[in-house]
């Protein structure tokens, strides 16, 4: 199949505003006909369920939490980006997109990546309206911070909750629709299964959490907001109940998963204290301003930091990178931890873990006024750790943080599927192979804002879809499959939890496919991962049944599915024979170090379809730079 | 470290429920309490018994999803902490845990530790936001809001709905909760045409859902896992009083009978 991106013509700056007048139209009174489902109420579900509701559409919004306010957008701590130039320091739109494309390692499409530069201008002026209380001037205006990989401070912020602010103007956006009757919700109700009927996305089956009811939701369009795939590892800053399955049971009816292998690592958290750890928790990227990260000189040495001499030290990122030295990007200090500690050179008892030292800053600047800029971060980190870290280094580690990677769309947010629409995290759409701190918040809200209403509004007025019931057999066959499915993981009767195979699947996954990859690694992985798989349908112990509250049962379905998607991050992986972002194979590196793209080879989109018992299927969309020419990206 | 827990147990709303004790030798104080129940629950597992019911989401105390009683206080110990962020080593070694589900007339059991707090969604469906939608708005830097105005707007917004300040309160109230979306809202110049509505039907929404009125007991205040000060209550008395005294709401349109012959002055 030829994938087309649907890229409209013309040049960069007027894509939008042509395709925005190509898009048919619903009246006003039509649009109360037409059912659309919005699955997610993060940042992304929840922005397109509201204003889909605000047209006019018969909107029904399903998830899994019991209130939409606390999809994992709600943890995004830093900011979001906008092209404002309140600061009057050279940013443009155009400047954001160079930014965007080139902090993508140019794995992601020229013309969506405008779009999104171009229309984060609203989405600023839209959430001031709404009331969220971004930080202010003593003027009155709105303050702004900097981020990684821009030289312009263009990143708008709510304290270190600019996530959780932003979700709650658009949940309290959906409430609003909820209570004009616009927008139906369905809480605790999670997605098991894409229903797909004469070619087009028709429905959901679903699963009521607390009376373990298979219910079925019919629509004429669907959109799928339901997050990134991260928690694959098992171990991951993403919170305990993120997961694949929606996306991955879409994969599974037909729509093509894109760049899987594009996993974001990032190189400030909390590292791992035992075994019985069950999640990472992030330190905001903000600490490297002030912070100094190194380990000592020796392996394995066993004192504690204080009575290690400086000339005993060794500041690696400085060393390495000495012009952005602790600045240096998310995917290059994270391979830089992990270089250190495989010698040997780890710190804490886990020997996972290097230090992030404020003794120089606390010295030069004095322990107020870090207070005053981390104070919170630092209470965080002693109530995690039981550490002072104004006293002793903190202990950092890299985590899995983000996927880049996810359902193949194309410029109208539409996948493989005719009439499945994705969003935010979900889709592999802006941030090619590395995303650039605060652009997260940024590309959900442009998407459920100012994007899908129009993209999906335009396909129903196309597409016309008749008039369809569960009665269909499409509902009837995926409902069915959705049985069978939950009756075999019930039916097991093994003696395993199903979070014990999947701490053992993270770890692999981690080990091969995490912050550096190789071949003989990801195909080590090829055979393991089925035979664990196999283990786990054989071994797996579901105790309780389907018809009640039952959560071993909700996580043993999503286990199911991460082994069937691990197996594809790493045959995605396997065939990326380059380094790019977050990507980095070990084959393919420059004499010092550092990540090698190869433009000639592999300046493609890899989107995979599924195949029922066969291998999947790559299919290739080329990737043109004309605006943003590649160029290799050095942080010497 | 011991710890040994009694935890609350009850299949469904309709059933009975009572404390079950639970012993665990692999408690460290590194552990959180969250990570300890997983343990406990592993162990369940194994044993092919149903483990114990708790919401849980982030771990990091911004979701707002876990919550229920430590020892009869709600959220455990530690002040301006989520039930996620307490660590084991803020217990003895030897020490009891008594984890009960936070309980209300509005927050019906679901099971174990898992309530259904839907009700204050309903709250802000009644009027807690700014009615604005997408494509409406203005050039963002034109309002103009105080910093210091900003910073208590921002102080109430950080609510994460978790309904400790509701299980704390004698009357089961939902005073703190839903005076901070009012102070929220209220205290920005985006928020202030609606202030009144927002005030009243807000207000109204919560005695619908059977919480209990404020009698200033204070007891939020403390359970609060982002610590919202009282003052949100005040403000949403003073809110609420305000547009009863102005009539908002009561305007009805004008409508005059066709037909109606003029009157003459």
């Amino acid at each position: 199949m030829h994938l087309d991106g649907k890229i409209p013509g013309g040049p960069l700056p007027q894509k939008w505003e042509r395709r925005k007048f190509e898009y048919a139209l619903v009246s006003p009174a039509n649009r109360r006909k037409y059912r659309v489902l919005v699955v997610g109420s993060g940042l992304a579900g929840a922005s397109a369920a509201a204003t889909l509701g605000e047209l006019g559409y018969r909107v029904e919004c399903v998830f899994f939490h019991d209130s939409p306010r606390r999809a994992h957008s709600i943890a995004a701590q830093g900011g979001i980006n906008a092209a404002k130039n309140y600061q009057n320091d050279g940013d443009s739109v155009q400047r954001l997109f160079q930014d965007t494309v080139k902090g993508g390692d140019y794995r992601a499409r020229e013309g969506n990546v405008y779009r999104l530069a171009e229309v984060s201008l609203r989405i600023i002026d839209h959430c001031v309206a709404q009331g969220v209380p971004f930080a202010r001037e003593y003027g009155g205006k709105l303050a702004n911070r900097s981020f990684g990989g821009a030289q312009v401070s263009r990143t708008f912020y709510a304290r270190g909750q600019t996530g959780q602010q932003l979700l709650l103007g658009a949940y309290q956006a959906l409430l609003r629709q909820v209570h004009a009757g616009t927008v139906r919700i369905a809480p605790r109700t999670e997605m098991l299964d894409l229903v797909v009927a004469n070619g087009k996305a028709r429905g959901i089956v679903a699963r009521d959490l607390v009376t373990g009811e298979i219910r079925t939701f019919v629509a004429d369009a669907v959109v799928l907001a339901t997050g990134g795939y991260g928690n694959a590892y098992y171990l991951s800053t993403y919170a305990r109940n993120s997961n694949a399955t929606a996306i991955w049971r879409a994969h599974r009816r037909g729509a093509y998963l894109a760049n899987p292998c594009f996993t974001q690592i990032h190189p400030t958290c909390i590292p791992v204290s035992g075994e019985h750890q069950s999640k990472l928790t992030l330190m905001s990227e903000s600490l490297r301003n002030d912070g100094r990260i190194w380990v000592p000189l020796r392996a394995g040495d066993e004192r504690s930091p204080e009575q290690i001499p400086e000339a005993e030290r060794d500041y690696y990122l400085e060393r390495r990178y000495p012009s952005y030295g602790n600045l240096s990007p998310r995917d290059v200090a994270s391979r830089a931890a992990k270089a250190v500690c495989d010698e040997g050179r780890g710190v804490g008892p886990t020997r996972l873990g290097v230090y992030l030292d404020f003794a120089d800053a606390i010295r030069r600047l004095g322990a107020d006024v870090i207070a005053e800029r981390y104070g919170n971060l630092f209470a965080m980190y002693a109530e995690i750790t039981g550490e002072d870290p104004y006293r002793t280094p903190m202990r950092i580690y890299p985590a899995i943080h983000y996927t880049m990677g996810g359902l193949w769309v194309d410029y109208d947010l539409m996948s493989t599927i005719d009439g499945l629409f994705v969003l935010g995290e979900a889709n592999f759409s802006d941030h090619g192979a590395n995303r650039l701190g605060a652009s997260a918040l940024m590309q959900g809200l442009a998407d459920g804002y100012f994007i899908a209403p129009l993209a999906v509004g335009s396909y129903l007025a196309r597409a016309k879809p008749p008039a369809i019931d569960d009665a269909h057999p499409a509902f009837a066959e995926a409902r069915k499959d959705t049985l069978a499915r939950i009756e075999r993981l019930l039916a097991a009767r093994g003696k395993r939890s199903a979070s014990s195979f999947h701490r053992e699947l993270g770890k692999l996954l981690w080990d091969t496919c995490g912050m550096s990859r190789n071949r003989a690694g990801l195909e080590r992985a090829l055979t393991q991962i089925p035979e664990l798989r196999e283990r786990f349908y054989r071994d797996v112990l579901v105790p309780g049944q389907g018809e009640s509250l039952n959560r071993e049962l909700e996580t043993a379905g999503r286990v199911a599915d991460y082994f069937e998607l691990g197996e594809l991050i790493c045959r995605d992986a396997l065939q990326r024979e380059e380094s790019c972002g977050g990507h980095f194979r070990e084959e393919y590196q420059t004499p010092d170090g550092e990540a090698l793209r190869d433009d000639e080879h592999f300046a493609y989109v890899a989107a995979w379809e599924w195949r029922e018992g066969e291998s999947p299927v790559l299919h290739k969309e080329p990737l043109v730079f004309e605006a943003a020419p590649p160029m290799q990206r050095s942080y010497k | 470290m011991r710890i040994a827990l009694e935890v609350w147990r009850q299949r469904g709303p309709g059933e009975p429920g009572r404390f079950v004790r639970y012993e665990s030798t692999q408690a460290s104080p590194d552990m959180s309490l969250l990570e300890l129940l997983d343990v406990v629950n592993e162990g369940l597992v194994q044993k092919g018994e149903e483990p114990i019911a708790f919401d849980s989401d982030c771990r990091e105390g911004i979701c707002g999803t876990c919550g229920f009683m430590v020892n009869g206080l709600a959220h455990g110990p530690l002040q301006g902490a989520a039930t996620c962020q307490v660590y084991l080593r803020s217990f003895r070694d030897g020490d009891t845990l008594f984890l009960e589900p936070f309980r209300a007339k509005a927050f019906p059991l679901i099971k174990d530790l898992v309530i259904n707090r839907s009700a204050l969604d309903r709250i802000i469906a009644a009027g807690g936001y700014v009615s604005v939608n997408t494509g409406n708005a203005p050039e963002a830097n034109t309002s103009t809001i105080r910093k210091d105005r900003a910073e208590e707007a921002m102080d109430a917004a950080a609510c994460i709905a978790c309904g400790a300040c509701v299980a704390a309160c004698p009357n089961a109230s939902a005073a703190l909760f839903t005076g901070a979306k009012i102070t929220h809202l209220g205290k920005l110049p985006e928020g202030e045409p609606e202030r009144a509505r927002r005030a009243l039907r807000m207000v109204q929404a919560a005695a619908a859902e059977a919480f209990g009125h404020c009698t200033f007991a204070g007891e939020c205040e403390t359970a609060c896992p982002k610590s919202i000060p009282l003052q949100v209550i005040t403000q949403m008395n003073h809110d609420y009083l305000a547009a009863r005294l102005s009539g908002e709401g009561r305007a009805q349109p004008r409508h005059i009978e066709p037909g109606t012959p003029k009157r003459r002055r």
